[in-house]
């Protein structure tokens, strides 16, 4: 390999994991990784100068819908909202389409000149992770990994009801290494095995699984101990019960509070919902923000409302059927054998709309609540509350407190009134910003060399002018009184190479397929091998995605 | 003897993966488990390997992916049509050379399920994978489709027969019906045949609807099927547990088209307020709906797109190779693994007989006869490994059987692109 080394010169440095929050400092990259001073060669190193900007690492999106069957269902579903929105073969590159879901190349382009690096695949059933894996391979710029969708497994569903764990664990760990996944997703665990046998839900952590005699409790138990007894970078990946109801918070509480090891909980925003003492729909974010800071074992994302077009796609079947039923939109559902289930409805999001408007003020008062910036992640679980080229929109939220009450005072009286969003001072520091962008989410998914610049991290990192903070121009319709932070990266480097300039993403580097391969006990193979004879129309030689699909990739050691 | 197991057949969308090879010392091979189709699909592919030719004369591989190159390059429209039939990394490169180039790319599906990816986008889609058929369908639909002949091994591995977890015993748990213009051999494997008049599916699915909704019909029949055997569809399909309603051309390609899928797309979701329900679409070629996903992924549109100005524009009608070419508006043409001159109305054909064209196919269609440049590629599940999507989305890597001896369609796009771009 030659030598290569890159510095960057003079910027103020922020990298909350070491310490420094914007202090002067020089940062070097040698072939890919991030190295100390001495050890770079500065004779023939390219040269930043960062002089009067903000220098930290790469984003890292722990939760985005991105790539894959389901995503590719919504992208076809909505050719109305591509055409506005589109990115020109002769500005360099490939062609691309897709507002709320563009394709997977300018997703790639997207991010990056948004200054991410690394973005998480948020729900893949194991059957299609082919195809997935394909998307991805299509996504320039990025390392990239994905969930594994494995709450409603029948297989699993079996060992627990049999009680054996250690099998479930064991098959667990096979399916991770078997589809090349990074991590555990549970989605509405037993709701969707009861909406695909019966047309039913599970409502509470004691519900029945029909048919097979356990209760979304024992699933989730038995996954969180598999993740922590597996070791996994990852911990359970949660979108838990009754999402958007009246019924989600106490759920969600209750799994805080029953938590028995590592536990994130995604888009928390849309699980933070009860009745007030009139019986209306109202948010606890309160309760829940102090039971996470409560609770050093749980983290979660927000999944932020962003007024406007978003497109809602979740393995969560029944939720979105009664989606599309109450909102009369089209609807996608998709029930995948033995595994899981899923959806899809486009949505727009209006200020006007009480609940929506609810909804973002939820979002924001979690942001603002929780107390430990290093367990609270940024998202708008895109695209389903918002898409992510929209985050710039919410650090500014989160930023600048007198943004925050110019949109607040657009909403509904009646949401007003019954929000303390108002009266909260807190404005984030860049240095918390970057925390819950880059540093945190790095950190909880295990990726020790992401979301920071210390020796031996890869030379991920993005570069902005303070000067230019708002200065993209947006490309939605939405852009109205949208106001922005962080949206036009000077400069993103991509362990060592410039992959993007003045805003504009260039050349065609790719980056690798994160993935785990935990060790197992090869006899359970017997018997995935005769549940698939039985109940799979593929066969068990077929199933397991070869090394061809990944031809970059790094495994991330389990703990 | 060799054995090779599980063994992908390219076939069509069943994409059965339950296939023995038996290699023998002679060089024959046996095939076991395919159905007839597949048989053939597979026996009478001979993977020797094949000089590309010029106007007809072989000619090298470097003269004919020159010649080729220069096609495209100099065409002002050019067209890229077919695909069903090659795998997905392949289709990747394919797309990949028609954004190169500024080209109008379309598949087979606007000549089968084109119109079922419409009534997708206007109306959303309730569906499964086939193996929840298996598990768990009690009722089983067939519109306008004869699986017996198409799809043979259907019945047997996915739909009627098998036995799944909530369906212990295989085909006495199941109810199924078929609904079609004539009385084709699938009938005989059904428990109910109702015959539907030529061009009145729009009419009895509403039919249906109303009925499902809780409507009262007055009329004496619908469509030819008299209102009693409506009725009592409609109640049987409120009282399964989980049905599964497959279609196949007969409700795409007839009178009414995107319109009757969607009203087949909306009577499974308004059974859905009463029980559960999924569709399917009996996709006919191997690898017809990985074309479809991948030109979703790579342009955002299924089909019949436009990447002539420098991005993706969606045109069925406009973009749809039939159309183009009928009014002679591509003035080159790229056919990809299908055979549009023996299946395209004669103007269109005669059209793309008449322009520069190129074919590229494993074996040597009606369409490669009078093709300026015909590039024979591998097979992909014969000799070649690539990427297949089954009909309900489920991806699978073929295997290869047998040695490779031409390159693959992948390496064909790779060169091709290689010296476009030249």
């Amino acid at each position: 390999m030659r030598d290569k080394t890159l510095g960057i010169i003079g910027g103020r440095v922020y990298d909350p994991a070491n310490g420094m929050d914007g202090e002067v400092r020089d940062v070097w990259i040698r072939n890919g990784s991030v190295v100390s001073p001495e050890e770079a060669d500065k004779s023939g190193a390219m040269i930043i100068d960062a002089a009067g900007m903000n220098v930290m690492p790469g984003g890292v999106d722990l939760h985005s819908h991105i790539a894959g069957a389901k995503v590719n269902h919504g992208r076809k579903m909505c050719p109305e909202e591509h055409a506005s929105h589109k990115r020109d073969r002769l500005e360099g590159g490939r062609s691309g389409a897709g507002f709320t879901v563009p394709t997977p190349y300018m997703t790639g382009c997207m991010y990056a000149e948004m200054g991410y690096t690394t973005v998480m695949e948020a729900a893949c059933a194991p059957l299609v992770a082919r195809h997935s894996h394909e998307e991805l391979e299509d996504m320039p710029f990025l390392d990239k990994g994905m969930l594994i969708t494995m709450g409603n497994n029948e297989f699993l569903f079996d060992c627990i009801g049999r009680g054996e764990k250690e099998l479930a664990r064991d098959f667990i760990a096979w399916t991770l290494k078997a589809v090349r996944g990074y991590g555990i997703k549970v989605v509405n665990p037993g709701g969707v095995e009861n909406w695909k046998s019966s047309r039913s839900n599970a409502g509470s952590w004691d519900s029945e699984v029909l048919g097979f005699g356990i209760t979304p409790g024992k699933i989730l138990e038995t996954l969180t101990w598999a993740a922590d007894s597996l070791g996994l970078p990852h911990g359970v990946h949660l979108h838990g019960l009754n999402l958007g109801t009246t019924e989600s918070a106490e759920q969600t509480l209750r799994s805080i509070r029953e938590a028995s090891g590592r536990l994130h909980l995604t888009h928390l925003q849309f699980m933070s919902y009860g009745k007030d003492k009139k019986g209306r729909f109202a948010n606890r974010s309160q309760e829940l923000a102090d039971a996470v800071n409560a609770n050093s074992n749980v983290t979660f994302d927000v999944g932020q409302i962003v007024f406007g077009p978003a497109t809602t796609m979740t393995s969560d079947g029944p939720f979105q059927y009664n989606l599309g039923t109450m909102t009369g939109h089209k609807w996608f559902g998709g029930d995948e054998e033995n595994e899981t289930g899923g959806g899809i409805v486009p949505i727009r999001y209006s200020p006007r709309n009480r609940i929506n408007a609810l909804q973002w003020v939820t979002g924001l008062e979690l942001f603002l609540l929780a107390k430990d910036p290093w367990r609270v992640f940024l998202t708008t679980d895109h695209p389903n509350a918002g898409p992510f080229f929209c985050y710039p929109q919410v650090i500014r939220l989160l930023m600048d407190r007198s943004y925050r009450m110019e949109v607040l005072e657009t909403l509904p009286e009646s949401v007003r009134k019954r929000t303390i969003l108002g009266e909260i001072e807190r404005e984030y520091t860049l240095g918390e910003i970057v925390t819950i962008t880059r540093a945190a989410p790095a950190r909880v998914l295990g990726l020790p060399k992401k979301g920071h610049l210390g020796p031996g991290a890869d030379g991920d990192v993005a570069i902005f002018h303070p000067g230019d903070d708002g200065r993209r121009v947006p490309k939605c319709r939405s852009g109205k009184g949208c106001r922005r932070k962080m949206d036009l990266p000077r400069w993103v480097i991509k362990e060592g190479e410039v992959i993007v300039k003045n805003g504009k993403a260039e050349g065609e580097t790719h980056g690798k397929t994160l993935h785990v391969a935990p060790p197992f006990d090869f006899t359970v193979e017997k018997s995935i091998r005769e549940h698939f004879s039985r109940y799979y129309t593929v066969s068990f030689d077929n199933y397991p995605v070869q090394d061809c699909y990944l031809p970059l990739e790094e495994e991330v050691p389990c703990r | 003897m060799k054995n090779v197991d599980s063994v992908v057949c390219t076939f069509c969308g069943c994409l059965c993966d339950d296939i023995r090879v038996s290699s023998k010392d002679d060089g024959t091979i046996e095939i076991k488990g395919a159905c007839a189709n597949g048989k053939g699909h597979m026996e009478e592919y001979d993977p020797s390997p094949v000089s590309p030719t010029l106007r007809g004369e072989p000619v090298s591989w470097e003269k004919a992916i020159g010649e080729a190159a220069s096609i495209l390059r100099n065409a002002r429209s050019p067209l890229f049509y077919g695909l069903s039939s090659t795998a997905s990394e392949a289709q990747r490169k394919c797309v990949t050379l028609a954004d190169s180039i500024g080209a109008v790319i379309d598949t087979t599906s606007s000549v089968c399920h084109g119109p079922t990816g419409i009534a997708m986008q206007t109306f959303g889609e309730p569906t499964c994978s086939l193996g929840e058929a298996m598990n768990r369908a009690d009722l089983l639909l067939f519109w306008g489709c004869n699986p017996m002949v198409a799809h043979s091994r259907h019945f047997t591995r996915y739909s009627l027969m098998p036995k799944g977890r909530f369906v212990p015993e295989g085909r006495k748990g199941r109810r199924a019906v078929l609904v079609d213009v004539r009385e084709t051999p699938s009938a005989k494997a059904v428990d109910r045949f109702l015959r539907v008049k030529q061009g009145y599916d729009y009419e009895v699915l509403s039919a249906l609807r109303a009925l499902v909704q809780g409507k009262r019909m007055d009329a004496g029949e619908v469509g030819g099927i008299p209102r009693e055997e409506l009725v009592s569809l409609a109640e049987e399909m409120k009282g399964c547990r989980y049905g599964v309603a497959f279609f196949g051309m007969g409700l795409t390609m007839t009178r009414g088209k995107d319109l009757n899928v969607g009203q087949y797309f909306s009577l499974v979701r308004d059974l859905n307020a009463h029980t559960r329900f999924s569709v399917i679409a009996m996709r006919g070629h191997g690898n017809v709906a990985g074309a479809d996903a991948v030109l979703t992924w790579q342009t955002g549109y299924p089909f019949a797109t436009s990447l002539a100005g420098g991005v993706p524009v969606y045109g069925p009608g406009e973009f749809t190779a039939v159309d183009m070419l009928a009014r002679h508006e591509a003035d080159a043409a790229l056919i990809v693994a299908s055979d549009p001159k023996a299946h395209f109305p004669a103007e269109a054909a005669a059209w793309l007989d008449s322009i520069p064209h190129i074919v590229i196919d494993p074996v040597f269609p009606l369409t490669a006869q009078g093709a300026t440049v015909y590039l024979p590629g591998a097979q992909y599940g014969v000799d070649a490994e690539g990427t297949y999507y089954r009909m309900d989305g489920v991806p699978i890597r073929t295997r290869a059987f047998r040695e490779r001896q031409r390159p693959t369609d992948e390496e064909i796009f790779d060169r091709l692109l290689e010296e476009v771009r030249r």
